[in-house]
């Protein structure tokens, strides 16, 4: 990392200065920060600039995951290891009751299923550990309410966000004053494109977890979507058999929510060139999107990211 | 912008076809993925409602209305864009700032049948006091008057006359149908008679403000950065020029000089660091510098001023009062501040200046700032970095108000403190007392004038030297000139918080009983004194049992219509969260309350 000739492309770098700037001063002007890492390639850039910003010092705050102990077995190994690898606290996460309950995606569904293990579980994490304020990777291409959000993001002392409502965002200057219970969720990279990212990890060679390269996986088609089986959790119909076909994530989430797509993209550069001719948005396979109209936007009402 | 992106914004009056002109232009470009049309299709109830592609919250697409900025992303083989989709709704009107701080370049867009209204002036004067210097003037709907060219002509010549005193350098007028895609990304076939570019086209060629690099150095600190026993860094970001190691520069407003030793990053030193680049500097000497400073230029370096002369873009719905203790940041540093002098506000119909004792959300109007501490800054005509900051409300904590900063005013610079010989605690020794200010708060009748006056006859004839402030006698003396709206009581309450300071520093006990419904003005009047010379008391009294009593049978009045903003009924009184002392009349009588404030007088020492 001492290379002296660092050529990142000029909307790369526009684009990482804006993100340390938001890192530094949101560490600096709030009490007690934090930083959700939820192992996908936009934690994977988050985690990464945020170590850039306070460097030579480390990041003065924690990691948070919060576990919905329905992710790909490959992500939590990720995450152990990178973790263990640059030194930083990671707390995880995990809504006891939830498991106590029995809830899963499979047979509460995708919606009950995000509500209470992650947006509840998030909540209870914040709460426990009185953060106030979660560093997240979301961006605004992501998704129509997404573009719409602040950077700076304000929640009310039950997490909620008032769209209708949201504090005006002037140049540079972030108003990051709080009452009691108060909280932000913060997202430096909210003006980043999927192909920024991917261009990012090119270039600066961030590891990611290899369900986004393709590689032969066990698949079942359910509802026009790829379902990769990652364990035997996951409850076969009678007439559905596992095949192996190629297959990679373009966004990861719970793996019976999260479907694949069928690509030979085995590596970053494969996946800008086939980036390049994506007739698809990035979360089409993301089963919660599609709980209902608006359905990301009443999550977010509800304190999800 | 070294990249080239171009960011802009859409603005103009509520339906004009801001979301509609971007969602066409999206799907024009082949911004849009498949399965996203596929949403819009069912979406929409006959053709493609290209407005659904912005506007992303549910009440926007139930009231088909924008309501916040929707940030969207798009490319041509030229270069990419972001655009801004803001609402055009008055209601909304800090939405569209929010868009428009950031935005090189303004797409204002007018219906052709409504033609200019106030809203489009608004937006106009916004994004020309944020410093957007190119507009792409854009008539819509021409389909409805079936692509005639009509009073195309009059729109773009009254828009260009009457936005004459603001400072666009170019204003490019297109007659567009946003619905129909005519005259977007291509010239349109049905509008022969206008020869100019279609909006993409000016997109393309338009310049991005002009990039920071040349300008004067600075830096605004944003944290130390302290790694292990010897490391000390400044992080910031370099808003405009560019520094190396070895040079000398300024720190502001200290006016201390050092020399730049390291530039710091995790990708090695650098040899060069400029305007954009996020980094951590280290300083050859063992020097003072801290958040809210600014590293700068040593030949050039910013103005220092505790007094700036601002336009303001009141965002909040409460109003703004002069006179009341706001909080303001300017680059990294934020402190104290209030309007000392509302000069005038702009009728943005005519660009008149008008007098105006207050600003509503949505206005714009030119004051003079004073703040608690010395900051540094440039006029923000060319260095939007420097010369912006944001007010925020001590007590909600929303942001109330953009400004601008035109210059510091030189009275700062020319008043300097006189440092007296003679001093309040000199004063207070030959007094034999400590000096205090007794803050007597509550509603009118609660009983604040009854404690203080008999707390000063006890306290005279225990020897101690006294001044009581009444709010009724003031108001017939030196604040006669005010009245009782908010912005009259911020003020009064501001001279008495003076008036009372000047008795503390001739070594009094002051007793000042105020109805001072506010508690940002309690907390200002609280800030000018030290630490242990403000007591709060606050005269609790229930309304009803103020009424029953109505000593002055005000409340009567008030009542009968006869009297307005009268605390309690029609204007509100915000009760003190943590008073030094609270009575409680209803069972509290006026000598018990005096011997629990003798009570504390003794324990704090003041007498």
């Amino acid at each position: 990392m001492t290379d002296m000739t660092r050529t990142l492309a000029p909307h790369l770098r526009d684009l990482e200065a804006e993100s340390i700037h938001i890192f530094r001063e949101i560490a600096a002007e709030t009490e007690k920060p934090v930083l959700l890492y939820s192992i996908g390639k936009d934690s994977a850039v988050l985690l990464h600039i945020a170590i850039k910003a306070f460097f030579p010092a480390k990041p003065p705050f924690p990691l948070l995951h919060v576990d919905t102990t329905w992710k790909f077995r490959e992500m939590i190994a990720f995450r152990d290891r990178l973790v263990d690898m640059v030194g930083l606290d990671l707390i995880v996460h995990i809504n006891q009751d939830g498991v106590d309950r029995g809830i899963n995606p499979i047979e509460h569904g995708s919606a009950v299923h995000t509500d209470v293990m992650k947006t509840q579980a998030l909540k209870q994490a914040l709460d426990t550990h009185k953060f106030n304020a979660a560093f997240g990777g979301a961006r605004r291409d992501e998704e129509k309410s997404r573009a719409k959000e602040r950077v700076l993001s304000f929640r009310n002392g039950q997490h909620q966000w008032d769209p209708r409502n949201q504090r005006p965002e002037l140049w540079s200057l972030f108003n990051c004053r709080l009452g009691p219970g108060e909280s932000f969720r913060v997202f430096p990279l909210s003006n980043w494109t999927e192909r920024d990212v991917w261009e990012y990890i090119d270039a600066e060679g961030i590891e990611v977890v290899p369900l986004y390269f393709a590689a032969k996986r066990p698949v079942v088609e359910r509802d026009g979507r790829l379902i990769v089986v990652d364990d035997d959790r996951l409850p076969l119909l009678p007439e559905e058999k596992p095949v192996s076909r190629k297959v990679r994530f373009r966004t990861l989430g719970c793996y019976p929510l999260t479907g694949a797509i069928e690509s030979d993209a085995a590596s970053v550069r494969d996946i800008l060139a086939e980036l390049k001719d994506a007739r698809f948005s990035e979360r089409q396979g993301r089963a919660i999107d599609h709980d209902g109209a608006g359905s990301m936007e009443l999550k977010k009402q509800e304190g999800y990211f | 912008m070294p990249s080239g992106i171009l960011r802009l914004l859409t603005c103009g009056s509520v339906d004009d076809g801001k979301s509609t002109l971007i969602g066409r232009l999206l799907f024009e470009t082949g911004s849009i993925a498949e399965d996203q049309l596929a949403a819009l299709e069912c979406d929409s109830t006959d053709a493609p409602d290209y407005a659904l592609l912005l506007d992303g919250l549910q009440a926007e697409r139930e009231q088909g209305i924008t309501i916040d900025v929707a940030y969207r992303h798009f490319a041509t083989p030229r270069r990419r864009f972001i655009v801004a989709d803001t609402p055009g709704h008055i209601q909304y009107t800090r939405n569209m700032a929010t868009g428009a701080s950031t935005s090189d370049l303004a797409l204002l867009l007018v219906d052709v049948r409504k033609g200019i209204l106030t809203q489009t002036l608004r937006h106009a004067h916004i994004a020309s006091l944020f410093g957007i210097r190119d507009i792409v003037f854009a008539v819509n709907k021409m389909d409805i008057v079936r692509y005639a060219e009509g009073n195309f002509r009059e729109i773009t010549d009254a828009f260009k006359r009457i936005t004459e005193p603001l400072a666009f350098s170019n204003i490019h007028c297109v007659p567009v149908s946003a619905l129909e895609g005519e005259n977007l990304a291509s010239p349109s076939e049905r509008m022969k008679w206008y020869s100019g570019p279609p909006v993409l086209t000016i997109l393309e060629g338009a310049e991005p403000r002009a990039a920071d690099a040349d300008k004067p150095f600075r830096m605004p600190v944003q944290s130390i950065n302290r790694s292990g026993a010897d490391f000390r860094g400044y992080s910031g970001t370099i808003v405009a020029g560019s520094v190396r190691p070895g040079q000398e520069i300024v720190i502001s407003p200290s006016e201390r000089k050092c020399r730049i030793d390291r530039i710091v990053t995790s990708d090695g030193d650098l040899p060069l660091a400029r305007a954009g680049d996020a980094v951590t500097l280290t300083l050859s000497d063992q020097i003072d510098a801290g958040r809210g400073d600014v590293l700068a230029d040593l030949e050039s370096p910013p103005e220092i001023s505790d007094q700036l002369r601002a336009t303001l873009l009141w965002l909040d719905e409460d109003a703004l009062l002069p006179g009341r203790a706001y909080e303001i940041k300017v680059g990294t540093r934020t402190t104290g501040a209030s309007i000392s002098d509302l000069r005038y506000a702009i009728n943005v119909d005519t660009m008149e200046h008008v007098a105006a004792r207050t600003l509503e959300a949505n206005d714009i109007g030119v004051c003079n700032i004073s703040l608690d501490r010395l900051v540094s800054f440039d006029p923000y005509e060319g260095s939007q970095e420097t010369g912006s900051f944001i007010l925020i409300d001590r007590y909600n904590k929303r942001t109330v108000a953009a400004g601008t900063i035109a210059f510091g005013l030189r009275r700062a610079t020319n008043i300097v403190p006189q440092a007296l010989d003679i001093d309040k605690s000199a004063r207070a020794r030959l007094k034999n007392q400590k000096p205090c200010v007794l803050w007597f708060t509550g509603l009118s009748g609660s009983g604040k004038s009854t404690i203080a006056n008999r707390l000063e006859s006890t306290l005279h004839n225990l020897g101690r030297h006294t001044q009581l402030l009444d709010g009724d006698n003031v108001r017939h003396g030196l604040n006669k000139d005010l009245g009782f709206t908010d912005a009259d009581r911020v003020e009064n309450i501001r001279r008495i918080a003076e008036v009372s300071k000047l008795f503390v520093e001739a070594g009094l006990v002051v007793l000042v009983s105020f109805i001072s419904p506010f508690r940002s003005e309690r907390d200002m009047a609280r800030s000018l004194l030290d630490n242990d010379e403000f007591i709060e008391i606050f005269v609790d009294t229930p309304l009803e049992l103020c009424e029953a009593r109505d000593p002055k049978g005000l409340y009567k009045k008030a009542r009968a219509g006869e009297i307005f903003n009268f605390t309690g009924l029609d204007s509100p009184y915000e009760a003190p969260l943590e008073p030094e002392i609270r009575i409680r009349t209803a069972d509290t009588t006026p000598d018990e309350a005096t011997d629990i404030l003798v009570e504390h007088l003794r324990k704090q020492g003041v007498i």
